[in-house]
């Protein structure tokens, strides 16, 4: 169950980011500085974001796997379930 | 402060009388920039040149002031900050004032030297006459043995001990005038003084010296060792001599008595002098310690008043004096949104100086070019200044400092992407930012800097603990928040291929994703998979992530810098440049660089097999090369198809950018020189730009568009070759220092671990966050200035400079 989710992640960080860069925007007070700081809430949301979705879109599909040395696969055999 | 404000030209009348105020209360304002109404006067042709010139000698000795007290030490009171302006008459007190003080103390200090200088030699006298005495009881009690009569021959015996071993008749002769020298010379010239004289006179004298022992004497003469010699000799000519000698080595030579009774009386003598000049001294300084104290009192009051005084007459000699003298006009640029607050300041300024008579302010139209206003707090300052640094804006062009915001820390995060480091930086920014009042007063160019730089710091900080989160390094550890998605279990029997024997036989073992369970299918939910971290090919994957990143992060960043391109040719209202620039411009970059952006996607999200996957490299070159073999793996069906079409369409963007604006502009000169030619008054239009120039201009923006689309994308791979250098860095520093000590000896191996620890600390602190921290924001800002704004940003604009007291 916990194997074949991709979908919470994605979900729970995309509905952050939008909160961040589309609702917060809308609570910030009226002053000189207004569109300052909802620029920088903005670009923060779209950049960050964008981050987290290339590092988690480059995992997918992997097209092959780590090679690791024979301790640490015996290692993991027993620690890692 | 996304364009710059819109400014007016501003004229101003006001009296003479009033004009000291009116200024001052615009400088404190700080909204003003005056023009220089007289371009062609030079320095000292300027009406205000004596006064300038005379604030700067007043500038001068408070400066001479304010050294010396500084050098006796005392301490001086803090600015006050006195709003008010000083008017002319006020000032001529002041100098006087200033003036009369410098004389005083010059006169106070020669006096000193000079004092001090009698109270050295005073000294000297009283020591000469001690080390004196005992040279003459030394020879006194030698006489004793031989019994001589004269008291002038007191040191015949001494004389005939040291000729005694050559055939001297003197010492045979019975008692001879043997006269003294007596002085004190440096005690590092004395080896010379002994040869000179030696080769001079062969041993026809007798040279006594030894080391002034008095303490006070060192401590008076800056510690200069001296000696006390006594010479001994006969006949005046070779005293004369010797005399000469001594001026030469600047020996002092001083009268000594040669009896005990008159050496006793000049003991004491010396001994009065030396208390009355003792505290002669003492009087002096402190008549200079209280003068210098008065001073220091209001000395900082008197500085700021006189820079002040000197911007004002500055100012003046800007502005036009007309013919009656009563009247100043003043010509300023001020941004339209503050001619309120401008007019009241002159309001109040006028109104200060007793005049009722308010000054005029009168808007004019101009056809120059304003200066470029952008209006910053603290915290967007920074961001301003290294935007500024590479070019101020046009006048009303779009400014990039808002974004620069953001996406400079962001730059440099991806760059420098380490968790533990990125804390580091964010806690050092956050204590430059509480100790900015202190830090500002130590007037160091480099604190300067850095208090100047302290939000760009800690937005760089904030941000690097993001992107180490995500590349899952903190000092070349990985966290381990959720599970990770690799599963060995899964590659051993009955599932997959190992067993026990393959361990054994092999010292690295791949992990295959096609074996169920292996990979889990989902990836891991924040970051990089932490078992990465511990795989020997973990730099293949790496680098292949990194790299696609970069370019999905550069051509990203440069849409956005062809959008905002968009946002100033709407705001100039420039709908040619729309059509014939932005469009193919950006149909270019989306067609080759957009389909780029595609192609990482989709072989991401789409699974394949890795024996048969194509590499999006080899593809793209293929594509700009026409060349399709027939076994040739496509990711979906149709691709051929639309990548040549994408080509094509790109290509055929080139020429519209060519061609058609040089085209339009030929026809538009036609028209109009027809329409000249028949009579028609449309103005007489000098050609200003040869055709030649605009087809040369367009095919180089042309190439330059095209050329740099990959060229600047290749540019932002260095966002993956600088995060590559970190993490190795930081890895290198764990695998050799800290990895081996951790695994040493208890017990003595933990006093090695503190050292080493100490090492590693030093290391990563000098290496990994200053080294790195400053060759990534280099790198970020090339970035941002080079690859970034040339696709929207002029940058020939000059920046407004307000006439203001608080950069005074």
């Amino acid at each position: 169950m916990a194997e074949h989710n991709f979908a919470i992640p994605m979900a729970v960080i995309t509905l952050f980011w939008l909160f961040v860069g589309g609702v917060v925007p809308l609570f910030v007070p009226k002053g000189p500085n207004r569109g300052v700081i909802v620029t920088m809430l903005v670009l923060t949301a779209v950049s960050c974001y964008l981050f987290w979705l290339i590092a988690i879109l480059a995992q997918l599909n992997p097209l092959f796997g780590p090679a690791l040395s024979n301790d640490t696969i015996w290692y993991l055999q027993y620690h890692w379930p | 402060m996304f364009r710059g404000e819109e400014m007016c030209l501003v004229q101003l009348f006001f009296q003479t009388e009033s004009a000291h105020t009116c200024i001052n209360e615009l400088g404190l304002l700080g909204l003003v920039q005056f023009r220089d109404l007289n371009p062609g006067a030079a320095a000292f042709q300027r009406r205000f040149v004596k006064e300038v010139r005379k604030c700067e000698e007043m500038e001068r000795i408070l400066r001479f002031l304010e050294a010396e007290i500084t050098r006796s030490n005392i301490p001086v009171s803090a600015a006050v900050d006195s709003m008010g302006v000083s008017c002319p008459r006020e000032l001529l007190e002041l100098e006087c004032k200033i003036k009369k003080l410098e004389e005083e103390l010059k006169e106070i200090n020669g006096n000193h030297d000079v004092l001090k200088r009698n109270f050295i030699e005073l000294l000297e006298i009283r020591s000469l006459l001690k080390v004196s005495t005992d040279f003459f009881e030394e020879a006194e009690s030698q006489l004793s043995c031989s019994e001589l009569p004269s008291e002038d021959s007191v040191s015949i015996a001494a004389s005939s001990r040291t000729l005694g071993r050559r055939n001297s008749s003197i010492s045979t002769n019975g008692p001879q005038k043997l006269a003294f020298i007596a002085g004190v010379i440096k005690q590092d010239r004395f080896p010379a003084f002994e040869k000179v004289l030696w080769r001079l006179f062969h041993e026809n004298f007798i040279l006594r010296h030894a080391e002034i022992q008095d303490a006070e004497q060192q401590t008076e003469d800056r510690r200069m060792k001296k000696d006390a010699f006594v010479i001994f000799v006969q006949g005046d000519q070779v005293q004369g001599k010797i005399k000469k000698i001594c001026n030469g080595f600047r020996a002092n030579l001083y009268p000594c008595p040669n009896n005990l009774h008159a050496r006793e009386e000049m003991r004491m003598n010396v001994h009065t002098r030396i208390e009355d000049l003792r505290m002669v001294l003492r009087r002096t300084e402190e008549f200079k310690v209280t003068v210098l104290t008065k001073a220091a009192a209001t000395i900082h009051q008197w500085v700021t008043k006189v820079k002040k005084m000197k911007a004002i007459y500055y100012t003046l000699n800007l502005c036009n004096i007309d013919i009656t003298q009563k009247l100043i006009v003043a010509e300023i640029w001020c941004p339209v949104s503050d001619l309120n607050s401008v007019q009241n300041a002159l309001i109040k300024g006028s109104e200060q100086s007793g005049y009722t008579v308010s000054p005029v302010l009168n808007r004019i139209q101009t056809q120059q070019i304003p200066p470029t206003f952008n209006r910053t707090n603290e915290f967007t300052k920074g961001f301003q200044t290294i935007v500024d640094a590479y070019g101020v804006s046009n006048y009303r062009e779009i400014n990039p400092a808002p974004y620069t915001i953001i996406t400079f820390p962001f730059l440099f995060a991806v760059m420098f992407g380490d968790c533990g480091h990125g804390l580091i930086l964010t806690l050092l920014a956050i204590w430059v930012i509480k100790q900015q009042e202190q830090l500002s007063r130590w007037k160091s160019e480099f604190v300067d800097v850095l208090v100047g730089g302290r939000f760009i710091i800690l937005l760089m900080g904030l941000f690097s603990i993001y992107t180490g989160l995500i590349y899952n390094d903190c000092f070349s550890k990985s966290f381990s928040i959720c599970r990770s998605s690799w599963r060995v279990r899964h590659m051993f029997q009955p599932s997959g291929p190992w067993s026990n024997k393959t361990l054994h036989a092999f010292g690295h073992l791949h992990l295959d994703p096609e074996i169920p369970g292996v990979y889990s299918g989902s990836p891991y939910m924040f970051g990089i998979d932490p078992v990465w971290n511990i795989a020997s090919n973990k730099l293949s994957f790496l680098n292949s992530y990194k790299m696609k990143m970069s370019v999905i992060l550069g051509v990203s960043h440069m849409l956005f810098g062809m959008a905002l391109s968009l946002v100033n040719y709407m705001h100039f209202r420039n709908f040619q440049n729309v059509l014939l620039r932005f469009v193919p411009e950006l149909v270019f970059m989306l067609s080759l660089f957009g389909y780029l952006l595609f192609l990482i996607f989709f072989k991401w999200t789409v699974r394949l097999r890795s024996e048969t996957a194509p590499s999006i490299l080899l593809i793209f070159i293929n594509m700009m090369l026409f060349s399709y073999q027939t076994d040739d793996k496509f990711l979906y069906s149709g691709q051929k198809a639309l990548q040549m079409f994408l080509v094509l369409q790109a290509l055929l963007m080139v020429p519209v950018m060519l061609l058609i604006k040089p085209l339009l502009i030929y026809r538009h000169r036609v028209q109009l020189q027809q329409q000249a030619a028949t009579g028609n008054k449309m103005g007489n239009q000098i050609d200003e730009v040869s055709m030649g120039d605009i087809f040369a201009y367009q095919a180089i923006h042309t190439i330059e568009h095209c050329l740099g689309c990959i060229s600047n994308t290749a540019s932002y791979l260095r966002l993956w070759a600088l995060s590559l250098a970190h993490a190795e860095l930081s890895e290198v520093l764990w695998r050799m220092l800290l990895r081996g000590t951790l695994g040493c000896h208890p017990g003595l191996g933990s006093l090695l671990l503190a050292l080493v620890f100490s090492c590693f600390a030093l290391l990563t602190f000098a290496v990994l966050i200053v080294m790195e921290g400053l060759s990534a924001f280099l790198h970020a800002l090339r970035l941002h200035w080079i690859e970034f704004q040339n696709k929207f940003y002029q940058g020939a604009g000059f920046k407004f400079t307000p006439l203001s007291f608080t950069s005074l």
